[in-house]
């Protein structure tokens, strides 16, 4: 059995095979795999008896599904107003200075994906981003810096 | 009994059911509210807001067609507050369709263009936000259109696909300005489990979803010095291409649609319903064949229940569904494909016509056909069988370009040799009918006796009820069948593709111990297929269906083995039923298929 | 109106570690009882649609099924709102104490806590809590559970009928009304839907009795309301406030001296110009009127560095991305003021093309199908009318 199929089985077996246990599910794939791919999404919709169509209506509903693969970090900034009005978008070039890479895309090594994303509700600590679940606020520049060091640090222990 | 709720609209007092809604009240004092995502057949959705109307003090507008009325509503449908919201909305909707009405196929059906010419949208509208949108038109699929920048997002399609054929090929995609109609990943149509059925076409409200036309081509061949067009004709247009051109549903004009279709230039005018005989025939001796097999031979590997295989929505739908009975379905082809697989071997031959000249057309209620006709596999000739299928409305817009007054057409009649046609063939076009039809002869051939009911009207599989049973007992049989004396013969007639879900879970679960299944991909059976005139509704396809029992009754031949063409046919050229020439021309196979 | 002397306030996040004792006092008390004291507390919804809590109760304890839902709706997304996620982070049990109270009161076995995407770093917290929860639960013998359940990234599902969808396994779209929630919510069973401030606010009236809330706050606006403050403020935060204060007291304690601008109840709500300070007050009251505002409590503040077409521009990029789509007002209208304010500042259209706008956020907002199309209007109508230049130039 394919590793994806057998993520969806077992993922199904946690959460269920209701109409319910869906988005479970999904958020279940997305958290491993970092996006939910066609052959995922066949296996869902085999697992729940739905067709596969209404699961990819579903998956593409929700802004944390992905359908394409992301990097192994992604990163949300966030451009609501307050956060925009307290630099945001100086935090967003030092980030496609520091990963080179642009907002929307993934770095060529597959490590990090840089987007935008709405209120984060950090307005008072702005300008605030999330890495994958992590949030991070009163953001500067150098504070940046920082951070992505740190996680490229621990990339390179990891290996 | 239900309690009564007393209100006023335009005020006007109406009294109706607790629990129905503004529009149907509205609708029972002849008030018409304009709707667009509201469509009979379907769940309601409410998300259009065409048809808000205003209640006495309150300050937002109520969408009419999801609102239950309540004791002593005062609503205004008609009001400053009402008009100016509405027109809003159809602006709203005409700035994110591209509207090129005079080029588009639904120009003068498009229920967008119906409601902004009467609510006056002119020019000063709205960005047009087509320009900046990346939107595509699917045109990979033979028999469907899907052309996303007429989309007004009603959801008819969906709901369609979803709840009334419960396919579900169709989803809403994305959320915001992206939000879109969509397939799976987007692939094309034809690459999912769509199974053409069109009945999303009989209820998009613009020309979003259109089937793929074929009118030029068919023109081509007409003109096309050298060619032999041939045209045969499906058993639900004789009583559906009417509504088409202006008459209301259920009119029997097979003597103009024949008169129609020689004077647009067919070089041969035929009749599907002789090869529906013929299906008969073939159909029937199989399904006696397995049941020997079963009871005789006691073959474990014969597979029972047989279901009907002349839907191509239906063949569809199980080869991706239930891949592991396809064994089920019967080997015989739709009477359109035997028919093409014979115009261009048995009657170019009859002609002395050289096939490859031969260009051959069907009309059909049906948008699957279309794609059935394409099926690589369906080339036994030698050559592609049917080269072209039309719609029904499709054949109406010909006749209009040839500027045809349809009404004062005379009658005429199909030409010989695979033209004639009984009584069984044309009930073919209804849900039962195929049941019926081959029931009338099985029991013949098996008993030497007719069916044991009044005028050969086999009642109990006839009606609109969406999964019918029916059991027949055969006794007294003929020496030959005597393994089927007493047996009782489980029949079962289902459409539309939801239903025909059922049943096959059913059997798959060991609950259905039928021994033959008609199956239905359109609800009503071909007169409701998607490639009928639109609108579409119960009532409609109520009316169509009585006109097929009529002009089943009228025919002088009421059974398929009693067509005089079928009798030669197989004495000439095919020689038996199931014989060397008919697994050639006349049996087909299938493919499993994807899951999305 | 009276306007009231500022009075900050610590019932939401003072934590006397009181738990069982509040829950066990309240559970040996008579349904009518408690939902008495919730309606005469005057307590209304606190995510912005300020529904009376201790009617939905009731209401929803009336009705007959053997099915009902507590839902706590976590899905804080209002641009400008932060205060939920605090009180989930510090007195999360006074939230599920309010589950718990209400689940006795109607009937249910089993609760939610809806908690948005966003904040999942929140999650293994709160499942400790729970559990140890499900302890206390155990000994007072109430049969209720709770789960939480996570959502995907969807401003939309913070409205009730699109969450209920959005955990059914479906798109987060609104659904048509009626029915309510409180006849057919999750899964079509009766279902009572609260913010996580409310039932924050019922633990403090089970504690306090509802006088003490009742005598806070003005006329119909009853009680303290946690605000979420931000923008051009020295002392941006979360902040527990009486009802009734007037936008210039507000301003006078957290502007930085020179508010051009308040935005009430984020991107859905209104923004009020200088020169409206003083007349406007922070409550409910009846319809809604620039006078006084229901809100989720997001404030933010714009001095004169600002430019209010930024902000609207914001507002609308907002909405185009998180509308659900289903309806045309809220789908192609949000398109086209979003389109229209960027063609009047390029000059592609002329100004009086703003009033056309102004009329199609009307019309949203009188056929839109839920509370986000009919809400764009707010924030549009009230920065274009008060800073018409802004747009233009």
């Amino acid at each position: 059995m394919s590793e994806v199929k057998q993520l969806v089985k077992d993922l199904a077996e946690e959460h269920g095979r209701e109409m319910e246990s869906l988005l479970p599910i999904l958020q279940g794939i997305e958290t491993r795999e970092q996006h939910i791919s066609q052959e995922a999404m066949v296996e869902v919709a085999r697992e729940l008896n739905i067709s596969a169509a209404k699961v990819y209506g579903t998956a593409t509903f929700y802004s944390f599904l992905h359908t394409k693969p992301l990097g192994k970090y992604v990163i949300r900034v966030c451009k609501t107003i307050t956060c925009m009005m307290h630099g945001k978008n100086q935090i967003i070039k030092e980030l496609e200075n520091v990963l080179k890479v642009e907002l929307g895309d993934t770095t060529h090594d597959g490590k990090f994906t840089l987007m935008e994303t709405n209120c984060l509700g950090q307005c008072h600590k702005g300008p605030a981003m999330l890495i994958n679940d992590t949030p991070y606020t009163e953001l500067t520049p150098e504070k940046v810096r920082d951070i992505i060091m740190q996680y490229r640090n621990e990339e390179m222990h990891a290996n | 009994m239900a309690e009564k709720i007393n209100l006023r609209i335009d005020n006007i007092a109406v009294s109706v059911d607790e629990g129905s809604t503004i529009l149907e009240a509205a609708k029972k004092i002849n008030i018409r509210i304009p709707t667009l995502c509201y469509h009979e057949d379907l769940c309601v959705a409410g998300n259009c807001r065409v048809c808000v109307v205003e209640q006495a003090g309150s300050d937002r507008l109520l969408p009419s067609c999801a609102m239950p009325v309540s004791e002593g509503m005062e609503i205004m449908t008609n009001s400053l507050k009402v008009r100016k919201a509405r027109k809003e909305v159809i602006e709203l909707l005409v700035s994110e369709h591209r509207a090129e009405c005079t080029r588009c196929y639904k120009n003068g059906s498009c229920e967008l263009q119906e409601l902004s010419s009467e609510y006056i949208v002119g020019e000063n509208g709205y960005i047009d936000l087509i320009p900046l949108k990346d939107l595509t038109i699917d045109h990979f699929s033979p028999s469907i259109i899907k052309d996303d920048s007429k989309c007004i997002r009603c959801q008819r399609c969906v709901r369609t696909c979803s709840q009334l054929q419960n396919i579900s090929a169709l989803t809403v995609a994305y959320k915001g300005e992206e939000m879109k109609i969509s397939t799976f990943f987007e692939r094309p149509m034809y690459e999912v489990v769509c199974t053409n059925c069109g009945q999303c076409v009989n209820r998009c409200p613009t020309g979003a979803l259109t089937e793929k036309t074929y009118l030029n081509e068919v023109w081509s061949a007409i003109h096309a010095a050298g060619k032999h067009v041939v045209v045969q004709t499906a058993p639900a247009v004789r009583i559906a291409l009417g509504e088409a051109l202006g008459m209301p549903p259920g009119e029997i004009v097979t003597g103009k649609l024949v008169s129609a279709l020689r004077r647009l230039g067919f070089d041969s005018v035929l009749d599907t319903d002789f090869t529906a005989d013929l299906t008969i025939i073939e159909e029937g001796n199989e399904l006696l064949q397995r049941l020997k097999k079963a009871l005789v031979d006691k073959d474990p590997t014969v597979r029972l229940p047989m279901t009907t295989s002349c839907s191509p929505g239906w063949v569809k739908f199980i080869e991706h569904a239930f891949p592991e009975y396809l064994g089920n379905v019967s080997t015989a082809k739709s009477p359109q494909q035997m028919f093409g697989a014979l115009a261009k071997t048995f009657y170019a031959n009859k002609l002395d016509v050289d096939p490859e000249k031969m260009v051959s057309v069907s009309i059909m209620p049906c948008t699957a056909k279309k794609y059935e006709a394409a099926r690589p596999e369906m080339r036994s000739s030698g050559y592609q069988d049917v080269d072209y299928v039309l719609t029904t409305r499709e054949l109406a817009l010909m006749i209009k370009q040839a500027g045809i007054d349809f009404f004062s057409l005379p009658d005429d009649e199909y030409d010989s040799i695979m033209g004639e046609s009984s009584g069984a063939a044309v009930i073919f076009g209804a849900t039962g009918g195929v049941m019926e039809a081959a029931l009338r002869t099985a029991y013949e051939v098996v008993t030497g006796r007719e069916v044991p009911f009044e005028g050969l009207n086999i009642t109990p599989v006839r009606g609109m009820e969406y999964i019918r049973e029916a059991a027949v007992k055969i006794d007294n049989v003929l020496p030959e069948w005597s393994f089927l004396e007493g047996v009782e013969l489980k029949t079962c007639v289902t459409h539309g593709l939801s239903n025909a879900k059922k049943v096959m879970e059913a059997v798959r679960d060991g609950k259905a111990d039928y021994h033959f299944i008609e199956v239905m991909a359109c609800p009503g059976g071909c007169l409701g297929g998607g490639g009928q005139p639109i609108p579409t509704s119960t009532a409609i396809r109520k009316r169509r269906s009585e006109a097929i029992y009529q002009e089943d009754s009228l025919k002088p031949i009421r059974k398929s083995h009693e067509n005089p063409e079928v009798v030669h046919i197989y004495e000439e050229y095919l020689k038996e039923p199931l014989g060397h020439k008919s697994h050639e021309l006349l049996h087909t196979t299938y493919k499993e298929r994807n899951r999305y | 109106m009276n306007k009231k002397h500022l009075q900050r306030l610590d019932l939401i996040f003072k934590n006397e570690h009181d738990t069982e004792k509040i829950l066990e006092k309240a559970l040996a008390r008579p349904d009518d009882d408690l939902i008495n004291d919730l309606i005469s507390s005057g307590l209304k919804g606190r995510g912005g649609a300020g529904f009376p809590t201790g009617l939905k109760w009731k209401l929803t304890s009336e009705v007959e099924s053997d099915e009902k839902y507590v839902i706590c709706n976590a899905d804080e997304g209002e641009p400008g709102t932060f205060k939920d996620r605090e009180i989930l982070s510090s007195v999360p049990h006074k939230v599920l104490v309010g589950m718990a109270v209400c689940a006795k009161i109607i009937g249910s076995r089993k609760g939610y806590i809806y908690l948005r995407g966003e904040y999942k770093f929140l999650k293994p917290q709160l499942l400790k809590i729970i559990d140890d929860f499900h302890k206390l639960l155990d000994q007072l013998n109430l049969d209720f559970r709770v789960e939480i359940f996570m959502g995907s990234g969807a401003y939309i599902c913070g409205e009730e009928s699109a969450l209920f969808e959005s955990m059914e396994g479906k798109r987060g779209e609104p659904r048509n009304k009626p029915p309510f929630p409180t006849n057919s919510g999750y899964r079509g069973k009766p279902t009572v839907i609260n913010n996580v401030e409310t039932l924050a606010h019922t633990y403090s009236i089970f504690k306090y009795g509802p006088e003490k809330f009742r005598d806070l706050g003005v006329q119909d606006s009853r009680g303290s309301k946690v605000f979420s403050v931000s923008g051009d403020t020295p002392i941006p935060g979360i902040y527990e406030l009486e009802f009734g204060m007037t936008l210039q007291k507000f301003v006078e304690d957290f502007g930085d001296g020179d508010a051009k601008a308040v935005q009430v109840g984020g991107a859905s709500g209104f923004c009020v110009p200088r020169k409206k300070f003083d007349k406007t007050v922070i409550g409910y009251q009846g319809k809604l009127t620039g006078a006084s505002l229901p809100t989720g409590g997001s404030m933010m503040i714009f001095n004169s560095s600002r430019s209010m077409y930024n902000v609207l521009h914001n507002y609308l990029d907002f909405f185009v991305e998180e509308s659900c789509g289903q309806c045309t007002p809220c789908r192609v209208g949000t398109q086209q003021l979003l389109l229209g304010i960027q063609a009047v500042k390029k000059g592609e259209q002329p100004s009086s093309y703003l009033d056309k706008l102004m009329e199609l956020a009307e019309a949203m907002r009188v056929t839109a199908k839920c509370g986000l199309g009919q809400s764009v209007a707010n924030s549009f109508s009230s920065i274009v009318e008060n800073f018409k230049e802004e747009m233009i130039y």
